[in-house]
């Protein structure tokens, strides 16, 4: 059977049968003949953004939550560069996205038109792969290629960009099974000859350490089942990035809590002193060595990757495997199990008693205030009082992003999204829509600082259109606060242009938009107006006016290695020294 | 470090493992690129060696397969070990590319380079360019009463020495086509 339509139906029989129920989007000129589609149909709902980098992490914020890749549809010009920066995180984060931006008609293209892009050309380094299609009889083949291309091996933002003349043109529709995704298979089995030698290491090793990333988020619900089963097995400890919070639970008796520049004291003791540190779906990224040629000095490494470009690129492994993490765990239990199941359990327990000395500094404690709320306060609480919910986190980035990696538990994968990669401001709030377009009975709060949070805050308009109950959980201290940590601890406390003037009353921004507002700002009505903003079927604004000086600790300084933690209040005046100051 | 690099036990030992991926030793390696022929695929591969700020000393690319719509990009790099073989992943995970082959670590190849070379000038510096040129077994592909264009194939070496002979003769113009290069044997 023969299908003749024009462009514009494609796209959406396209998006129908890759099973895509929601497109977050902002129509233009250049698109005009899909929005049209979009409008005689219901499969397909569109979530109207205020601004397109918003439709891009929103679909970020979707696909984190889903495993789905999400779908974006914007305009040319503009509408395509207004949503570079939501590509490049997602392809930092290795999130799987299918764009889709109009273009001026093929005939104008290079005549500098009216709001025409070179798109493809601006967003080459910032996709995993872009077409441009120039002829309709391409275009269904190219869209299911790109839903290939996104999800396939590590996953990534891709784009297409559709001339208005092509989606007006007629041709045939070609179906999924007929795109060529031919050569593009990525490789998913692991070699065995390496993973027997990883599980020889995993037998013998004194002190291992796991040290997991978003790579087993990305492999599938599969591979962080798998990695329980190992953990629970072999009884190593275990220790996350940023983005792989969630694949092991917090409540897990071997979590070390997250490692890293803000990572807990224990987890990044252990990375130092282990002599087997096993690597599955993380990138060695420079917020988590530290000094490179102090990282983990005595350990053999292990590295399980599905990108054959993330070994060896930072750091040396002795033990590379490329594969996918699902793939690469069943494996290794099964070899591990039919040679007999055997760890070096006297190693292990002289391991996990020193590992418990770590713990007991306690790295995380503070002392509540009476005064001010403190933020380490306020997401303990928050915790206290949501996490038996069905609850998905996201967050902006800066000081509160950390302390909410610290102080929330995540007992399943897909459960927190945060900008990691590219430390994108901004990020959360449109997250937290698309998480709630995605899960819309579920709890979903934004833990934002005030800075952040008003780079993408026209949102608002979107929640209240689309009923959106997110919560904006704002830690409020008038400061940027991790420029202004820096600046005190590189830059002799001159506080350069690092704190929040003329901010909004958000109690009544809230109110204009119709939505409920809260200020609290005394420990003391903290919970009641947290169970207040929990119990309001909306989207809230919550104004938690904060401690204004609060440093983010522990903290490695930039230039040092794991062991040269600064914890607490201690002495941090030029703590980061000359070779450091340079990096970020 | 040693420069040995020997996994105990393993069984696919090939000379190349033997090396330390993490020596400083600056390396040329020419890399051959079998690439998808569509539009931007040259882009993403100059895009990707400006931006992540490795070198290109030598960059040449054609169709070399008409109906299976492949191009050949044959690259001549310098990099620590490290840099080359991230060079390799980067370009492999490139959609649009096929195969990727280092050359110079696979066993060698013959390499190739075209220039075509003007050089102007009169009597005895006419004659001893010609003299020479007839040496180089390089061809008059076009002539003056006071110029040649020479065309010379060989080596870059071969066509750096050309050039060097010829520059106090009157060498005015200079085009290299870059190096072309297939590996040894079967």
């Amino acid at each position: 059977m023969t299908r003749q339509m024009t462009g514009a139906r494609m796209v959406i029989q396209a998006l129908r049968d890759q099973g895509v129920d929601t497109v977050f989007g902002y129509p233009g000129g250049a698109v005009l003949p899909i929005y049209d589609e979009l409008f005689q149909q219901n499969d397909i709902q569109h979530i109207l953004v205020r601004h397109e980098q918003a439709a891009v992490h929103a679909a970020e914020g979707y696909a984190r939550s889903t495993g789905k890749p999400g779908v974006v549809l914007v305009t040319s010009g503009p509408g395509a560069t207004n949503a570079v920066t939501g590509l490049t995180d997602a392809l930092m984060d290795s999130i799987p996205l299918v764009v889709l931006t109009g273009q001026v008609p093929t005939f104008m293209i290079g005549s500098d038109a009216f709001q025409e892009a070179d798109t493809v050309g601006i967003t080459r380094p910032c996709t995993k792969h872009n077409w441009l299609v120039k002829d309709t009889a391409k275009l269904s083949a190219t869209i299911h290629q790109a839903f290939h291309v996104a999800m396939a091996g590590r996953p990534g933002p891709v784009l297409v960009d559709i001339p208005k003349d092509v989606q007006f043109a007629s041709a045939e529709y070609q179906p999924k099974q007929k795109a060529p995704t031919g050569h593009y298979q990525p490789q998913v089995k692991g070699d065995m000859e390496m993973i027997t030698t990883l599980v020889e290491a995993i037998e013998n090793a004194e002190r291992p350490v796991l040290y997991t990333g978003g790579g087993v988020i990305n492999s599938g619900p599969g591979a962080s089942k798998l990695l329980r089963e190992l953990v629970e097995a072999t009884g190593f400890p275990i220790t996350s990035t940023l983005m792989g919070l969630g694949a092991y639970p917090a409540s897990g008796k071997h979590w070390l809590g997250m490692l890293g520049m803000h990572g807990l004291y224990e987890a990044n003791l252990a990375m130092h002193g282990c002599d087997l540190m096993i690597n599955i779906g993380a990138r060695f990224d420079d917020r988590i060595t530290g000094r490179l040629d102090a990282f983990s000095p005595k350990s053999r490494k292990a590295h399980i990757d599905i990108d054959p470009s993330s070994i060896n690129k930072v750091i040396r492994v002795d033990i590379p495997i490329i594969g996918d993490i699902a793939h690469v765990l069943e494996d290794v239990l099964k070899v591990w199990k039919a040679r007999g199941s055997k760890v070096n359990r006297e190693g292990l327990q002289k391991w996990w008693a020193r590992i418990t000395e770590w713990q007991k500094v306690d790295c995380l404690k503070f002392k509540p205030n009476d005064g001010a709320i403190r933020p380490q306060y306020a997401l303990s609480r928050l915790e206290a009082l949501t996490k038996d919910r069905d609850r998905y986190i996201t967050t902006e980035v800066g000081q509160h992003q950390m302390w909410a990696a610290q102080y929330l538990g995540f007992e399943d994968p897909n459960r927190w999204m945060t900008s990691g990669g590219l430390g994108t401001m901004g990020y959360g709030f449109p997250a937290s829509i698309g998480a709630q377009v995605a899960h819309p009975d579920a709890l979903v709060i934004n833990v934002a600082g005030e800075a952040s949070w008003l780079m993408n805050m026209q949102e608002m308009g979107t929640a209240m259109q689309f009923n959106l109950p997110v919560k904006q959980f704002i830690l409020n201290n008038e400061r940027l606060g991790m420029v202004r940590q820096w600046q005190e601890l590189l830059h002799g406390q001159r506080y350069s242009q690092s704190w929040s003037q003329s901010l909004p009353d958000f109690v009544k921004l809230a109110e204009a938009f119709g939505a409920k507002g809260i200020l609290c700002s005394d420990p003391a009505d903290l919970d009641d107006a947290i169970m207040e903003m929990l119990n309001h079927d909306g989207p809230v604004i919550f104004d938690c006016l904060v401690e204004k000086h609060e440093n983010c600790f522990p903290m490695i300084p930039s230039g040092e290695p794991h062991n040269k933690m600064l914890l607490g209040e201690a002495k941090t005046k030029d703590a980061i020294g000359s070779k450091g100051a340079v990096m970020v | 470090m040693s420069a040995l690099q020997i996994k105990k036990g393993s069984t696919k030992h090939s000379a190349y493992n033997l090396r330390s991926t993490f020596s400083d030793v600056e390396e040329t390696h020419t890399i051959a690129v079998l690439v998808e022929n569509e539009p931007g695929v040259l882009a993403r591969v100059i895009g990707l060696f400006s931006g992540r700020g490795y070198n290109i000393d030598s960059l040449t690319v054609a169709e070399v397969d008409h109906q299976g719509r492949l191009s050949r990009i044959t690259i001549v790099t310098t990099g620590t070990p490290q840099v080359i073989e991230q060079i390799k992943a980067q370009l492999g995970r490139i959609v649009p590319v096929h195969e990727v082959h280092d050359l110079t670590a696979e066993g060698g190849s013959v390499e190739r380079e075209l220039a075509l070379l003007k050089v102007s000038g009169t009597n005895d510096k006419r004659v001893e360019a010609l003299r020479l040129a007839d040496i180089f077994r390089a061809q008059v592909v076009d002539s003056t009463l006071e110029s040649f264009v020479f065309q010379i194939t060989g080596t870059p070496e071969k066509v750096d020495a050309f050039a060097d002979l010829m520059r106090p003769l009157g060498l005015s113009e200079i085009a290299r086509t870059g190096v072309a290069a297939l590996a040894r044997g079967l």
